[in-house]
């Protein structure tokens, strides 16, 4: 499937914990155009989780809607495609299995199912995978793992791939090769993407838009609302030493209430 | 089989060695009367005894037979049962308090009611072993699939998953290790459960052996009985070991 479009309009969500109401997210308002990378930023606990599982139709929004390519989700959404912090790969298949697992449904005979087979060569290969086909998910690290997740995510091809802090978990290095390598597979793909992240600096790598999400003022209870939309200046993929992202990483972690020396190197 | 695996299984057998041996011994120094302690060469005979005149074979594979029929019915009913309990918040609000408290009722107290009911032929015997396989077979199932790791149920949903290839991509293939030692203990539950019903009314079968002897005063016999119970119980538990152990390995 290629990109499609995603719009959240008035999007609320109020959960119900022993009997009390409480609102997450209220109004938010949003418009992805195909093909574009958002990043969704916030302090922990905001409902970015929850936004990002409103789109899949793994909840269902209290109020409002959520349209992806102009229609409005309803239910499991087949267009998207979830990964999530943890690789979540089914322990007892081999990660080809797994990735298979992502292939979109449909009636398995003779020639599809050879079809079948390529597909789940090539997102193994895309992922760097292709020599870890049989291999167990316990047999593999935590990043070939997370990649396999991510291959099993494109396997879908989705129109709007949905990432829940998909590197959180990752030591340092492994996330910087992450990165450069969904930036790689977006370009070949063109596909939308909304990135939940915790990281700054990944959200300014990776992203065209960043997403602020914040407590609204006007919101009820500290219900979390689109705060601010940063356009990412320059074409991806960016230079992670840029100087006028720097000066944006200052900004961004100020709106999350982190203060730093404006001076700061990016990498200090 | 390594030298490993040969060595634990050698090791295994240290313990039943030292017991012959010490059988042996305590009968000879006559702590205990023959008719009390036969020495082992005794039972022995008693084997062979049974083994010529070709009654041996009849009491093992009625028991045997007993046991499979009623485990495959137990089980197959657990695993339904089971199955629904899991899955099923409703359904468990509504079974789960009765089936625990009939699982509290211990196996000899349902054979007089079983011999009213069903007669004395093989269904009552076949039923109690069912009886006795279903509850572990049950208890485990519901547990296994009650408690599914929600973040691969979520995996499922979110791949588009529901119903049937919900359970048959998810719920049940991380159930299996849990149902199948489950099985196992059902297995094991039917057998003491099939001895209860052959000790009460039957006229063929280990348990009617050991009825037999104690009324007969063959206390060869009786240790023969209980020593083919003990071997069989352990011989069907290696057999479902192993299905589990490779079924393990495959999904490894
Ligand atoms: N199913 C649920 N029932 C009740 N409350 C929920 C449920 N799911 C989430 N919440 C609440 O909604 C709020 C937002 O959760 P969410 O997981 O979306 O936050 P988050 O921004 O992703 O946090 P983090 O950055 O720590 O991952 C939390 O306070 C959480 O307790
Ligand atoms: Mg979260």
């Amino acid at each position: 499937m290629s990109a499609v479009s995603l719009v959240l309009d008035g999007v609320g969500k109020v959960f119900s914990a022993g009997g009390r109401q409480r609102a997450v997210l209220s109004e938010v308002r949003l418009s992805v155009a195909a093909g574009e990378v958002v990043a969704l930023l916030g302090p922990s606990g905001c409902g970015k989780s929850t936004l990002l599982r409103l789109v899949g139709g793994l909840e269902a929004a209290s109020s409002g809607s959520v349209r992806v390519d102009g229609r409005e989700v309803r239910g499991i959404e087949p267009r998207c495609a979830v990964v999530f912090q943890e690789p979540r790969l089914l322990p007892w298949r081999t990660l080809e299995r797994n990735v298979a697992y992502g292939l979109p449904r449909r009636r398995r005979r003779g020639a599809v199912e050879k079809q079948a087979r390529a597909e789940v060569r090539h997102w193994l290969s895309v992922v760097g995978l292709a020599e870890f086909a049989r291999h167990r998910p316990r047999q593999v690290s935590g990043g070939m793992a997370q990649r396999a997740a991510l291959a099993r995510a494109l396997a879908r091809r989705p129109g709007v791939l949905l990432l829940d802090e998909p590197f959180a978990a990752l030591d340092a290095l492994t996330r910087l090769r992450m990165q450069d390598l969904l930036a790689e597979v977006q370009r070949a793909e063109g596909t939308t993407v909304l990135l939940v992240t915790h990281d700054v600096d990944e959200a300014l790598h990776l992203a065209d838009r960043v997403v602020l999400l914040g407590a609204g003022e006007s919101a009820p209870d500290g219900a979390a609302t689109v705060r601010s939309i940063v356009e990412v200046p320059g074409t991806r993929p960016r230079d992670r030493g840029d100087a006028e992202l720097a000066a944006l990483r200052v900004r961004l972690l100020a709106e999350l209430g982190v203060h730093t020396p404006a001076a700061a190197p990016a990498h200090p | 089989m390594t030298l490993v695996q040969a060595r634990r299984a050698g090791a295994g057998l240290v313990l039943p060695v030292l017991l012959l041996a010490g059988w042996q011994w305590i009968a000879a120094a006559g702590v205990f009367s023959a008719a009390q302690l036969p020495p082992p060469g005794e039972v022995l005979d008693a084997l062979g005894e049974l083994l010529r005149r070709g009654e041996l074979w009849h009491h093992l594979a009625i028991s045997t037979q007993r046991v499979l029929i009623g485990f495959a019915a137990g089980s197959a009913l657990g695993l339904t049962l089971g199955g629904l309990v899991g899955l099923s918040r409703w359904a468990s609000t509504v079974l789960s308090p009765t089936v625990q408290a009939i699982r509290a009722v211990p196996s000899l107290a349902w054979v007089p009611l079983l011999l009213l009911w069903l007669g004395i032929g093989e269904t009552p015997k076949i039923v109690l072993v069912a009886i006795g396989a279903f509850f572990p077979v049950y208890t485990t199932v519901s547990a296994a699939l009650a408690h599914t790791d929600p973040h691969l149920v979520e995996v499922g949903r979110a791949y588009g998953r529901s119903g049937v290839s919900l359970l048959a991509s998810i719920l049940f293939p991380a159930a299996t290790p849990a149902i199948l030692s489950g099985l196992r203990l059902g297995l094991a539950q039917g057998w003491l459960f099939l001895v209860a019903a052959e000790l009460i009314a039957s006229s063929m079968g280990l348990g009617f052996l050991l009825i037999d002897s104690q009324n007969t005063g063959r206390t060869d016999v009786m240790l023969l009985a209980i020593i083919l119970l003990a071997l069989l119980g352990k011989l069907t538990d290696t057999v479902l070991g192993l299905a589990e152990r490779r079924l393990a390995a495959t999904s490894r």
